[in-house]
C-alpha cells in the first residue's frame, strides 16, 4: 500500500509567469493569499463570465450570499459557475460573513450541481474561504450534513467540475467545492486542513508560531502540486485582468479534455483522483 | 469592532469541543457524569459505561464496545501504517503511544462483524486514538470498509467519534474525507444499506463527511454533534453559545438525526434495521 503520494509526472502548466518571483516563503504566501488586493468574487465573475446570471436559494428556506452561484456561457458552451466570494464593502463582506458559507450557501451549491448534471453543463467553482461558517446557528443548521452531501454527490456527479482556488482554501468549507475532477490553484493561494494560526495554537499551543507552521503544513501552491493534491499552478500576475486570462487559458483546454470522456470514465478517474490518497 | 474575527480563530474548528467529557471511565470510584454533572458510582455504569441518571454514554475504546455488541467480529486492516506525510516532528512517537495505549493500529477498528446471523462490516472509532481524529490510515480502512462490503452485498455500521481531520497529516487527512465519501457513494448506489452511529464526540471533518451520509444516521444520548467547536464559534463570533447547542438532542431537533439509542438497546436495534434494510444484499 502506498499512502504516500506519488509525484505527478508531466501535467504541469506551460504558461510562464509574467513576473518571474524570487522564492517565498510559505507565510508569505499565505499572506498573499489573504491580500485585501486579492481580486474579488464578483470581478472573476465580470472579467470571465461576462453574461453570468446569478441564481438564488436553497430551495429549502434560504439563500446565503456567500456562494454566488449561476449559469454563463465559458468558451462558447454553458456552464454552472460557483464561486466563494468574501466581498467587497463593509455590508457585502458581513452578509457574506467574511467568504465563510453557511450551511444553506452549500445547499445551494449542490442544487446548482444537480441541475448542472441534468442540462449536462460543466461546472466551474472558484475557491476563496478561510473556512466554513462557525456559528452557531450554522451547527443548527447542519454545516456537516451540509459539506457532506456535496462530497457524497459531487463524487459520481455526471459532468465534469473543475476548481480554482484563487485564494484561501480553508479546510472542510473548501474541500465542499474542491472534490470534482481538477483543482487548480492560483499562485497566491494557500490550502489547508486548518489556518496556521490554528493549527500553532492546537499542537503547539502557541498561535504566534504561524509562520512555522505554514511551513511544516505544506500549504503552498508548489507543494500541493508535488504531492499531486492539485492540477497545476496559475500564475497570478500583478492586474486582475491578465490573472483571469490566464485562467481562461488554463480552463479551456482542460474542459475539452474532460469533456471528451464518457461520464462513466470521468467518474472512474475522479474517483481514481482522491483513491490514491 | 470586531464582527468576525477570521483568520485568527477560524482554523482551529478540528479543536475538541468539551474538554470535561474527555475523562476516561473510572478511574476514581465516584465520577461526575460531563453531561448531567451528577456523581456516578462507577460501578453503577455497568458495562455499558452508561450514566444511570441521563443514559450518556461514557467514552470506551473500540474493542471494549465490539465486545457487547457483537457476536463475532474478524478485524481488517491492522497491518496499514501512517507514511508520516507531513514529518511532522514526534508524530510518530504519538502514533506509538496511541497504538500502545488502544491495541489499534489507528483511530478505526474495522471488520466483519455478526449479529446472530447477520453479517455485516463494522467500523468503529475510538476517541482514545489521538482523539479518534483521522488521519490516513482511518481514512484508508474506512475507505476499505465500504470496498469489501461493496464487493461483498454487505451493510456497512460505522460508529463515530472523532475531533475531525488529524492535523499531524494535513492536507492528506483532509483528502479523506472526499475518498471515503466515493467508497460511501459507490457502496450506496450499489444499493446496500449503510447505518451510521454518531456516538461522542463527533465533529469537524468527520461529521462532514461520512457521520452525516448514513441512509439512516442514529447517535448516542448527550453525544457532542458538530462541526465547528464550541470554543471557535465563541472566540470567533464573540458569542456565548448555548450548552445544548451540539447536544444529539438538539441536533436531532434540527433534524439530522434520526433516533437516539441508547447503548443497551443498539444490539437489537442493529439487527432490526439490518433485517429491515436489506435491500438488494438479502436477494
Ligand atoms: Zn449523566
Amino acid at each position: 500500500m502506498a499512502l504516500r503520494n506519488e509525484s505527478r509526472k508531466g501535467r504541469r502548466v506551460a504558461i510562464v509567469s509574467l513576473f518571474s518571483k524570487k522564492q517565498r516563503t510559505a507565510a508569505e504566501i499565505v499572506a498573499a493569499a489573504r491580500d485585501e488586493q486579492k481580486i474579488s468574487g464578483q470581478e472573476l465573475l465580470d472579467e470571465i463570465f461576462p453574461d453570468f446570471m446569478e441564481m438564488h436559494g436553497d430551495r429549502l428556506n434560504d439563500d446565503d450570499p456567500s456562494i454566488v452561484g449561476g449559469l454563463a456561457h465559458f468558451a462558447g458552451r454553458p456552464v454552472t459557475v460557483l464561486v466563494i466570494d468574501k466581498g467587497t464593502s463593509a455590508k457585502d463582506r458581513i452578509a457574506k460573513h467574511f467568504g465563510s458559507p453557511a450551511p444553506a450557501a452549500y445547499r445551494k451549491s449542490l442544487r446548482l450541481v444537480k441541475q448542472a448534471e441534468k442540462f449536462s453543463r460543466p461546472v466551474l467553482a472558484f475557491v476563496n474561504t478561510a473556512g466554513a461558517y462557525p456559528a452557531a446557528s450554522a451547527e443548527e443548521q447542519g454545516q456537516g450534513e451540509a459539506i457532506a452531501h456535496n462530497l457524497l454527490e459531487i463524487a459520481d456527479v455526471k459532468v465534469p467540475f473543475l476548481t480554482v482556488i484563487y485564494g484561501e482554501g480553508g479546510s472542510g468549507g473548501a474541500l465542499a467545492l474542491a472534490c470534482g475532477d481538477e483543482i487548480w490553484m492560483s499562485e497566491n493561494s494557500m490550502y489547508s486542513v486548518l489556518s496556521p494560526e490554528g493549527f500553532a495554537s492546537i499542537l503547539w499551543k502557541d498561535a504566534s508560531k504561524s509562520d512555522e507552521a505554514a511551513e511544516v503544513m505544506q500549504l503552498t501552491p508548489e507543494a500541493l502540486d508535488k504531492a499531486g493534491v492539485i492540477e497545476g499552478i496559475i500564475p497570478e500576475p500583478n492586474t486582475h485582468k491578465r490573472f483571469c486570462k490566464n485562467i481562461i487559458q488554463v480552463l479551456r483546454p482542460e474542459l475539452e479534455k474532460l469533456e471528451k470522456l464518457s461520464s462513466d470514465e470521468l467518474v472512474a478517474q475522479r474517483k481514481a483522483r482522491f483513491r490514491k490518497f | 469592532m470586531q464582527l468576525f474575527d477570521e483568520l485568527k480563530t477560524l482554523g482551529q474548528k478540528h479543536v475538541k469541543a468539551d474538554k470535561q467529557a474527555q475523562q476516561n471511565v473510572p478511574s476514581g470510584v465516584w465520577l461526575a457524569c460531563p453531561k448531567c454533572k451528577q456523581s456516578v458510582y462507577h460501578k453503577d455504569l455497568g458495562i455499558y459505561s452508561t450514566c444511570p441518571n441521563c443514559s450518556y454514554g461514557f467514552r470506551i475504546s473500540s474493542r471494549q464496545r465490539v465486545d457487547w455488541l457483537t457476536d463475532s467480529f474478524t478485524e481488517m486492516g491492522q497491518d496499514l501504517q501512517t507514511a508520516d506525510p507531513l514529518d511532522f516532528p514526534d508524530y510518530a512517537k504519538k502514533i506509538d503511544k496511541a497504538q500502545q495505549a488502544t491495541d489499534l493500529n489507528d483511530s478505526v477498528l474495522t471488520g466483519v462483524a455478526k449479529i446472530g446471523e447477520q453479517e455485516f462490516l463494522l467500523g468503529v472509532m475510538d476517541p482514545k486514538f489521538i482523539m479518534g481524529s483521522m488521519g490516513t490510515v482511518t481514512g484508508e480502512k474506512i475507505t476499505r470498509l465500504f470496498e469489501y462490503a461493496t464487493k461483498h452485498n454487505k451493510a456497512v455500521v460505522l460508529f463515530t467519534a472523532s475531533g475531525g481531520a488529524r492535523m499531524q497529516e494535513g492536507i492528506y487527512s483532509l483528502m479523506q474525507m472526499a475518498k471515503v465519501s466515493q467508497a460511501v457513494r459507490e457502496h450506496s448506489k450499489a444499493g446496500l444499506f449503510y447505518l451510521s452511529v454518531i456516538t461522542d464526540p463527533t465533529t469537524g471533518g468527520v461529521t462532514a463527511s461520512f457521520a452525516m451520509q448514513g441512509d439512516i444516521i442514529l447517535s448516542e444520548p448527550h453525544a457532542l454533534i458538530g462541526f465547528a467547536g464550541k470554543r471557535v464559534i465563541e472566540q470567533t463570533m464573540h458569542q456565548k453559545i448555548p450548552e445544548n447547542l451540539q447536544d444529539a438532542d438538539n441536533i436531532m431537533k434540527h433534524g439530522f438525526v434520526d433516533a437516539i439509542v441508547k447503548r443497551e438497546e443498539q444490539k437489537d436495534t442493529i439487527a432490526w434495521l439490518l433485517e429491515m434494510n436489506q435491500g438488494k444484499a438479502g436477494e
